[in-house]
């Protein structure tokens, strides 16, 4: 790796009445990378990220963000943090720009200098036209662009998104998942917390996966895919006109397969490395009609699946 | 801090609900300054300085001016301070106020403070205008002790005002429902700072003990009891309070005006216990909001 580490985590741990909801989590997040927090309601990710940001104290253990402690020098951590809550709120009474101003204004961002990032911001989050109204005429979705220029505001080093896409309409995630990329490119780090797999697959480059306050599995998505399933091995599908056993020999034979097992027309055959060349090759030779093979891709529904039905 | 202290000022002055308490302040003003009026034209019946009796006359079913600010400053600051906290917490405001590098007790500070300057200038507006027209009416200025006497008076009526706020605020960090945190002021008010009809003072004290001094000690638990007394002192220079002599020795005493020091000597012990009060309420506050988590919900 080598990378910088920008969240860093030990044993963090987190009781409230008994009940453990962050378990000796070790977290790490890579400088620059969109890092998703994964894991059902109730995981513990909030809390995670609560802790991470200071607002809440771990009961052990200890949260870093660029190397800052969070429970002794949030106001450092806070600085160079933008973070979004889940149910984003704001002053229903003032307007987007002064809602904004607020925040710049607590940031100690000198006026001319906010005047012209508010301006800009709300043009990039596409709500510039709204600049002036009232906050209680946004709608949810608006409001959550709003929140993300809100985080974007005070030019974060990391930004902690939690649930950035819940209660949005498709579009709207669209958008919203394409500004969080947008924000990558541009160096921030993202650690995002959310429960919809896709979203985290569209735009994270690693994911760590919650259960019950415990970090089940952490790591780029491929790399987990075959961990968690295959048990680091690739997995081909090749689908025949119709498999025999003299197949199933011919294939057992390549180097690097594993194991091969019929269902139906399918054969699913577990390899070392990617094979379909050799397979199909193989398939073809023997003069079974071949309809096609494809290399399983982990989605990561399966990998949430498994853990979620092991845990 | 003083980001938040303008953005509360800012809110407090455009919002609806500081309108009404200006306009209730004003019209009690108006009205006040009508019974003072012809209270004033009356017989009089005591002798001491005229001025301060603007603020202290009534007449027959209207009350004085004292005695409207006695009643709606302590409603005003429950108004200012009873969803300072829980409101920001369940608009989600708080959280995004917070993960801002700002100290957590700027937050409290700040609205306090812009709580104290909102209620300043209520009551402050309320006595400039009845001080004003009661001048043009009764064409009597006042002399410098008595403006010494109003102004340590409208020190007093903040301080009370600031108890009252600072409890509502207590509550509303305490309870996460506006309709609690605003119905547990209010019943402590029913109960101990209500001037029309105070179970407190007028049947719990006078059942605990029998006699003037204990029920003097424990009436002056009440916070509107120590800025009744305040505010006697204060304004009517020839009343003594409550409890110092007998019936028999004010009986005989020639009704004068005590001097302003005399006066300050008197109340001191009620302003102090009034601080001191506040500042209670206050530190109770700030010590649970410090410690109080963020969390998940």
């Amino acid at each position: 790796m080598g990378k910088k580490l920008v969240v860093e985590t030990k044993d963090l741990t987190k009781r409230y009445d008994g009940t453990t909801v962050v378990d000796h989590l070790n977290l790490h997040v890579a400088e620059n990378e969109v890092f998703g927090l994964l894991g059902p309601n109730g995981a513990g990710k909030t809390t995670t990220i609560l802790m991470l940001l200071g607002l809440t104290e771990p009961t052990s253990g200890s949260a870093r963000v660029y190397g800052f402690d969070s429970t002794r020098e949030p106001l450092k951590v806070k600085r160079l943090a933008g973070y979004l809550p889940e149910k984003v709120g704001f002053y229903d009474n003032l307007t987007a720009r002064e809602n904004l101003r607020f925040i710049t204004d607590l940031n100690n961002i000198s006026y001319a200098e906010s005047n012209r990032q508010i301006e800009q911001i709300l043009e990039a989050v596409g709500i510039a036209d709204m600049a002036d109204k009232t906050v209680n005429k946004f709608s949810r979705g608006m409001k959550q662009r709003l929140g993300i220029a809100d985080v974007l505001i005070k030019k974060p080093k990391v930004a902690f998104l939690d649930e950035p896409t819940a209660g949005l309409d498709p579009e709207g995630i669209n958008q919203v998942l394409d500004l969080i990329a947008n924000l990558s490119k541009m160096g921030t780090t993202i650690v995002l917390s959310s429960h919809r797999l896709y979203e985290v697959q569209r735009v994270c480059h690693s994911i760590g996966i919650l259960s019950k306050g415990k970090m089940v599995v952490e790591g780029s998505l491929d790399e987990l895919g075959r961990k968690a399933l295959a048990e680091g091995h690739y997995r081909i599908e090749v689908e025949t006109a119709e498999p025999s056993p003299q197949l199933v020999k011919i294939i057992n034979k390549i180097a690097g397969v594993r194991k091969v097992e019929t269902k139906g027309n399918m054969l699913q055959i577990t390899t070392d490395s990617d094979l379909r060349a050799e397979i199909s090759k193989a398939v073809v030779q023997s003069g079974v009609a071949l309809i096609q093979v494809k290399i399983h891709e982990f989605s990561l529904d399966d990998i949430y699946m498994k853990y979620f039905h092991e845990g | 801090m003083t980001t938040i202290l303008r953005k509360e000022l800012a809110d407090y002055f455009t919002s609806i609900r500081c309108f009404i308490l200006f306009l209730l302040v004003f019209v009690a003003s108006g009205v006040a300054l009508y019974a003072a009026y012809y209270g004033i034209r009356g017989p009089i019946s005591e002798p001491g300085p005229i001025f301060v009796k603007l603020f202290t006359t009534g007449k027959e079913n209207i009350p004085s001016l004292v005695t409207f600010i006695a009643l709606l400053v302590p409603l005003i600051g429950i108004a200012l301070g009873f969803d300072a906290i829980n409101s920001e917490r369940s608009s989600g405001t708080l959280n995004r106020i917070l993960s801002q590098p700002i100290y957590r007790d700027n937050v409290i500070n700040g609205k306090f403070l812009a709580g104290i300057v909102t209620l300043s200038i209520m009551i402050g507006a309320t006595m400039l205008i009845v001080a004003g027209y009661g001048l043009m009416m009764i064409g009597v200025p006042p002399t410098t002790e008595e403006i010494i006497r109003l102004f340590i008076y409208f020190i007093s009526a903040i301080i009370y005002g600031a108890f009252w706020m600072g409890l509502a605020i207590l509550f509303s960090i305490l309870f996460r429902s506006l309709a609690i945190s605003l119905l547990c002021p209010l019943a402590i008010w029913i109960l101990l700072g209500n001037p029309i009809y105070n179970p407190y003072i007028s049947f719990i004290v006078p059942a605990v003990s029998n006699s003037i001094g204990t029920q003097l000690m424990i009436a002056r638990i009440s916070p509107y009891f120590l800025f009744q007394e305040a505010t006697m002192v204060l304004l009517i220079p020839v009343w003594r309070g409550w409890g110092l002599l007998t019936t028999t020795t004010t009986g005989s005493m020639l009704p004068n005006p005590l001097p302003l020091d005399q006066s300050l000597l008197i109340v001191w012990p009620q302003l102090t216990s009034l601080i001191c009060l506040t500042v209670i309420c206050f530190a109770i506050s700030y010590v649970v909001f410090m410690r109080q988590e963020i969390r998940a919900t």
